[in-house]
């Protein structure tokens, strides 16, 4: 319950910190608290720094400027074999000597605990896991698959205090990775770990996260839970990043309407001062699309239809409006068979005001 | 058409695949039963210098009088000649030393190599086979004015004053372990490098990552990992080493002889044809012992290689 621990200390800590290499900056001044118990997700476009930041938490990075907290203590001069933190590479980094009971207890045997202890918690994760059947092989007699589970297992057979996966499941098919997604949860609520995940896939971080942060070149552009990052995005680049959005620019007409090209759309209270250029976002899910004549909510943009992408649970509309704006429109197929609006048919775009998201920077 | 083409296909396919065989067998087979048969014959003063020689004509009563001629005469010799038990022991002896000599200096070198920057690396590989490019034959006359006692590492050691008299190097052990080092290590950096260069870093910050220090990392990730590389590198110093014959002929002393100068001897002073045959024969059966492990071990890392 991340809601309940909000008032506890934060397990880790990122305070100011900077990395550059060779003079230009991967991480630009990151701070960042992370939750005991809590999941999660660094998302971001490739090269973003979501690898740097993790590495210099696991150690394998020395920032150049910044603290790296965990449990109050500043961790940065630990080395990474000291770190009570564990690593799932993207790569997997199996050992390709050792075989797969051999890579799990590879943590452990660094710990110097009794045999009997690393055998029962080495076979208590595999089972887990579900990996005892190959428990003798080498990793390149696995599929992608297994070798993931071994991954997985080889790091949290250690019982880290905070488990970094960078990009765990980049490597697996669809299917599979939405029942690794599942799984994944399901393992960090059992086991009340503090999972931190790299990913660039924003559907993956959703499904997972219980917050996540979106960086962009090297900084945190917005920290908040799915539903915030999604239904209230911070700036047009963390809308536009998230999902799909029909972005419109204009200007602030009164407290309660910003006029833009498509006309003068209704928005929630904004703080912008009337006068001010903001852009509209309007998530395509949250237009309606109604026949001319039939009642409406909100305001209604007349246009015609130009296009039509079928998806299978919902379709795509490219509607041009009258006033030459083009709008998305996702239209969800509640019942059976298609409707009859076809490219060319003239419909009204209905916007409700608190479809709008009023962005200023 | 088409079926031509398969036809044609399905020979050049089977030729590909002959093709190592036939190397063996021209390159290696034949010559083996030639010194075979040779190692079972006697010496004589005749052209060639063995009898019996195998006279086709004569039919099966040929093959019957060649088959009973032939003796296990000269290995009861070679086995009875405390020399030739000597000079084995001492080749042994010299390949071991030597190998593990080498692999002491070399793994460091490979090491060093592959751990430095990426874009040097081809500059050291270059580096390494440098002394390639001098015949080997001159760069060991090279040595033998080095060490001899007005050579340049006394005047070197003199001048330094870390030696008040000449030290007589040549002619000595010592003098071929250092032939030996030099020209052979080349052999051994080369292949560890090659298995250390492959080794995923990610794999040693996985190591620290699971609460390894980077001391033991080596002993438990990059060595077991560079383990083929080490054991091609040993083998392809101890195998030509066991039967060298221009480095202690050059640089050794004339108390020492290695198996490879009592073959020599045999073979041009003796002109005892078929005892060094014998003496070839036994050498090839104890470097049979290296050379199976060495092809397990390639066995092994082919596989391990097929789906990497
Ligand atoms: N060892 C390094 N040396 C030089 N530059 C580096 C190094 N590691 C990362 N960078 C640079 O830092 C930036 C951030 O890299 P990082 O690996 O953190 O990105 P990322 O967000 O993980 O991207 P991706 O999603 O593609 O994995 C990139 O521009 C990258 O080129
Ligand atoms: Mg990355």
């Amino acid at each position: 319950m991340p809601e309940n621990a909000a008032a506890a200390t934060p397990l880790v800590s990122f305070d100011g910190l900077v990395k550059r290499f060779a003079g230009v900056p991967a991480v630009d001044g990151v701070s960042l608290d992370i939750r005991k118990g809590e999941f999660f997700a660094l998302l971001g476009p490739s090269g973003c720094g979501k690898t740097t930041l993790l590495r210099m938490l696991a150690g394998f990075e020395i920032p150049d400027e910044g603290r790296i907290l965990l449990d109050g203590e500043d961790i940065v001069p630990v080395p990474p074999y000291r770190r009570p933190v564990n690593m799932m590479f993207q790569s997997y980094a199996l050992f390709p000597h050792l075989s797969v009971a051999g890579n799990v207890a590879f943590g452990l045997k660094q710990e110097n605990l009794p045999r009997a202890e690393i055998e029962a918690r080495v076979a208590e994760i595999m089972a887990l896991v579900r990996i005892e059947p190959f428990a003798g092989r080498k990793p390149h007699q696995l599929s992608g698959g297994q070798r993931q589970r071994v991954a997985l297992a080889r790091a949290l057979v250690k019982r880290p205090k905070v488990f970094l996966l960078d990009e765990p499941l980049a490597a697996l098919d669809k299917k599979l990775r939405a029942q690794t997604q599942f799984e994944l949860k399901e393992l960090q609520r059992r086991l009340g770990l503090t999972f931190i995940i790299v990913t660039h896939d924003q559907e993956e971080a959703m499904i997972m996260a219980d917050r996540i942060g979106v960086m962009d070149h090297g900084r945190l552009a917005q920290v908040g839970t799915p539903a915030d990052i999604y239904e209230r995005p911070s700036s047009r680049w963390v809308a536009e990043f998230i999902g799909e959005v029909n972005m419109l620019d204009g200007v602030v007409s009164s407290a309660g309407a910003v006029d833009t090209a498509a006309g003068r759309l209704p928005v929630a209270a904004t703080m912008a001062a009337p006068g001010a250029r903001v852009s509209v976002a309007i998530r395509p899910e949250k237009i309606r699309l109604a026949r001319e004549g039939e009642p409406q909510s909100g305001i209604g943009l007349p246009g015609q239809i130009a296009s039509i992408a079928y998806r299978g649970d919902m379709s795509f509309y490219a509607v041009t409006l009258d006033s030459g704006v083009e709008l998305k429109v996702a239209v969800p197929h509640v019942a059976r068979g298609m409707t009859e609006a076809k490219a060319g048919s003239r419909v009204v775009a209905c916007v409700a005001n608190d479809a709008c998201v009023v962005l200023t920077q | 058409m088409s079926a031509r083409i398969t036809h044609r296909s399905g020979w050049a396919r089977r030729l590909v695949v002959l093709a190592p065989y036939l190397w063996m067998a021209v390159f290696f087979a034949i010559p083996f039963l030639i010194v075979l048969r040779m190692s079972v014959s006697q010496n004589a003063i005749a052209s060639p210098p063995y009898i019996p020689v195998f006279d086709p004509s004569a039919g099966f009563e040929g093959i019957k009088a060649f088959v009973g001629a032939l003796s296990f005469g000269n290995f009861r010799n070679v086995f009875s000649d405390q020399i030739y038990i000597y000079a084995y022991l001492k080749s042994l002896e010299v390949a071991l030393l030597s190998t593990t000599l080498l692999l002491l200096i070399g793994f460091p070198i490979a090491y060093g190599m592959a751990r430095s920057p990426r874009a040097l690396q081809p500059l050291l590989v270059m580096a390494v086979i440098l002394p390639f490019w001098t015949a080997f034959l001159i760069r060991i006359y090279a040595w033998v004015n080095i060490l001899q006692r007005e050579g340049l590492l006394n005047d070197a050691l003199l001048a330094l004053k870390l030696i008040n008299e000449p030290v007589a190097w040549l002619a000595s052990d010592t003098a071929i372990y250092i032939g030996i080092v030099y020209s052979y290590l080349p052999f051994m950096v080369l292949p560890i490098y090659s298995a250390l260069e492959r080794l995923d870093e990610s794999l040693l910050e996985a190591a620290a990552d699971l609460g390894c220090p980077r001391w033991k990392a080596f002993w438990l990730v990059t060595l077991p990992l560079a383990l083929p590389g080490v054991v091609a590198g040993a083998l392809l110093c101890f195998i030509p080493v066991v039967g060298e014959f221009v480095i202690p002929d050059l640089l050794g002393g004339s108390a020492t002889m290695m198996i490879g100068q009592a073959l020599w001897v045999d073979f041009f002073s003796n002109l005892d044809w078929p005892a060094a045959s014998a003496l070839a024969i036994i050498l090839l059966a104890l470097l049979l012992v290296p050379i199976v492990l060495y092809q397990h071990m390639q066995a092994r890392t082919l596989e391990r290689g097929s789906r990497w």
